[in-house]
């Protein structure tokens, strides 16, 4: 059972970590708490479904449209909103991002709300790889696990072993500095949010099997991955993976272990005690704020 | 211009006579609504003081401390379900708002303390989490009633010889009044000033000899205190609570009101409790709307679904806070400063 269990923890964990990478990449760029990273994934996989259903388009080919689509959401927001705050500071972005959260949510209930459906892909959740005794792995399961390690090996080329990461790099670390040495930063930023985009979107097609389709499909990821984010520090992108997998374990081992009623809830706990003992997540360099 | 001299001037509640009557004006206005409007408007009006009341807290922990709160829909449904089980123990209703609050209150000083080391992001996941973890034990605990909630008893206004609906308006406005002096005497006082210094550097707060740990858990407090309050009022306007109420998505219209409003300011937090209250009422019923409703209509029938067309509410809402954002930071209050300047001088 217990093999069973760490394999569950290893994939609801993996996808946590997938939305908590998606928001850190974002919030190591500009500060930004991200909270519409739930519902731009959320539209995202509406539109996978309707590619797949409607236009009967092959999955590969509807997964680049929709990771095309998932680029430009995250560009366009950052062009179209964030970059327009006139007095940008912490509370403005958040109440920004909450907007573009509300309103990702109305029109997404407006096109496809009123019926729920179900969302299926090459690899099911019921087709089974490997079964012993033991345990069972099916091949969403599989799937999942090598997606979102792809997943983060790409970005961790991306970022240590393009130009690209090199830049986006520079600009989390300095912005000022980063554009005296004539890197582009807006423009750096809005590639980060598109690329933060895809990575939530990659997510949001992983989780809707598992739940339904419908608007509220990834709120509770959402929280959950922003939680992971936090526990392993928003600034340390292998933290956040850590901290992505640890809170799926938890929760699993809670779950089976305690009590299931209070799963949903006990990663919050987790979360204030850690946060009591580390202010700023497990893996957090330790840094003294200037007046 | 008027300077002001003395320290007196600055924190006394009307600045000149000319404010003195207007507010007596629109108080006689208030004592009159029950005799002019049908009983639907005055539970409108009902529905506006809770907001405003839950406003002006948040808008002291958010505006005046700058603190982040995702999660005071918890604090609400505390109060809510304290004043439920004490009315319903058949506690006299001045006693159930009090001790709802100060329970609240207790719970908030209690989030308050981890605060004191956070601060963005990991403060706002905390804020949100315990928001969520309310709803989720409360929904699970046989004694708050579990998912179906608990009923909540009419409180006894036969004494004031009025209608019920009349004297419940009165009573809630009365709060609302007596809640809003208390916002504005906190902000204008010391404490106010601490929380403010705060907002703008802790670190420097705290070099010019203001108690961190002190008044931040007191920002938090107060704040939870008038959600308590405001959660208390609510029970008895709905007559009725369930752990579904005090969603995430409360949490989010309540920090949209505050921001609406404009952040740090009472009269931000009245407007914004007030408009809010409307917006949320009217985008219901938004297709009636003459030309933009048939536009509505118009867009669902063709590219959108009839079907969803009620969630058009949540596009409106959202679209209201990005545009408040990026074109009027300082929110409803903003605009009515600049229209007060513009009649201050108005014919030269």
């Amino acid at each position: 059972m217990i093999v069973q269990l760490l394999i569950s923890s290893l994939v609801t964990g993996s996808i946590y970590a997938l939305i908590a990478l998606a928001m850190a990449i974002i919030y190591k760029a500009s500060e930004i708490p991200n909270f519409a990273q739930g519902e731009m994934a959320m539209v995202s996989t509406y539109i996978t479904f309707v590619l797949l259903s409607t236009f009967g388009f092959p999955f590969l080919t509807a997964l680049v449209l929709t990771l095309t689509f998932a680029f430009l959401l995250g560009i366009l927001f950052e062009f179209l909103l964030i970059r327009r705050a006139k007095e940008p500071n912490l509370l403005g972005f958040i109440i920004i991002t909450l907007g573009f959260q509300l309103l990702l949510f109305g029109l997404a209930g407006w096109k496809w709300g009123s019926d729920q459906r179900t969302f299926t892909l090459p690899f099911s959740e019921s087709e089974v790889v490997v079964r012993t005794s033991s345990f069972v792995l099916t091949e969403h399961n599989l799937a999942s696990l090598i997606i979102a390690m792809v997943i983060m090996v790409i970005l961790y080329l991306i970022l240590n072993h393009t130009k690209l990461g090199l830049a986006m790099r520079a600009c989390q670390q300095n912005v000022g500095a980063a554009m005296f040495n004539g890197i582009p930063a807006n423009r750096i930023l809005g590639i980060t949010f598109g690329i933060s985009s895809i990575v939530g979107a990659i997510a949001g097609i992983l989780v809707a099997p598992i739940t339904t389709l419908d608007p509220t499909m990834m709120w509770d990821p959402l929280v959950k991955g922003f939680a992971a984010a936090v526990l392993g520090s928003m600034k340390s992108l292998p933290g956040v993976v850590i901290g992505g997998l640890l809170l799926g374990l938890i929760e699993n081992l809670f779950g089976f272990y305690v009590s299931l009623e209070f799963k949903s809830i006990v990663a919050f706990g987790v979360i204030m005690l850690i946060l009591f003992i580390k202010p700023s997540g497990l893996f957090a360099k330790h840094y003294i704020r200037k007046v | 211009m008027r300077l002001k001299r003395v320290y007196f001037e600055d924190i006394r509640l009307f600045k000149t006579t000319a404010s003195l009557v207007w507010t007596l004006l629109f108080l006689l206005l208030l004592f009159l609504v029950p005799f002019i409007f049908k009983t639907y408007y005055l539970s409108v009006v009902n529905l506006m003081c809770l907001n405003v009341i839950v406003a002006l807290g948040l808008n002291i922990l958010v505006g005046n401390t700058g603190q982040i709160s995702l999660g005071h829909a918890g604090f609400v449904a505390i109060g809510a379900y304290t004043a439920a089980i004490l009315l319903q123990a058949g506690v006299p209703f001045v006693f159930t708002l009090i001790i709802a609050g100060l329970v609240s209150c207790l719970v908030g000083a209690f989030l308050g303390l981890p605060s004191l080391r956070l601060e963005g992001p990991y403060l706002a996941i905390v804020t949100l989490g315990f928001g969520l973890a309310v709803m989720v034990i409360i929904g699970r605990m046989e004694m708050f009633g579990g998912r179906m909630g608990l009923m909540i008893p009419r409180i006894d206004l036969n004494w004031s010889g009025l209608s019920y609906d009349r004297t419940l308006y009165y009573v809630f406005i009365i709060i609302t009044i007596l809640m809003t002096i208390l916002a504005h005497n906190i902000i204008h006082s010391k404490i106010g000033r601490a929380f403010q210094a705060i907002r703008d550097s802790d670190i420097a707060a705290s070099v010019t000899g203001i108690n961190l740990v002190h008044y931040k858990t007191l920002s938090f407090a107060v704040s939870a205190f008038f959600a308590g309050i405001g959660g208390a009022l609510w029970a008895l306007y709905l007559q009725f609570v369930t752990p579904g109420t005090f969603s995430l998505m409360m949490s989010v219209l309540f920090l949209a009101t505050v921001v609406l409003g404009g952040l740090g300011s009472v009269t931000g937090s009245v407007l914004g409790g007030i408009v809010m209250t409307l917006l949320n009422l009217q985008l219901e019923k938004v297709v009636t709307v003459p030309l933009f409703g048939d536009l509505i209509v118009f867009l669902s029938d063709t590219i959108m679904n009839p079907s969803g067309i009620a969630n058009i509410r949540w596009v409106l809402t959202g679209l209201i806070l990005i545009l408040i954002i990026l074109y009027e930071p300082h929110g409803l209050n903003g605009i009515w400063l600049r229209i007060k300047r513009y009649w201050n001088l108005w014919p030269f």
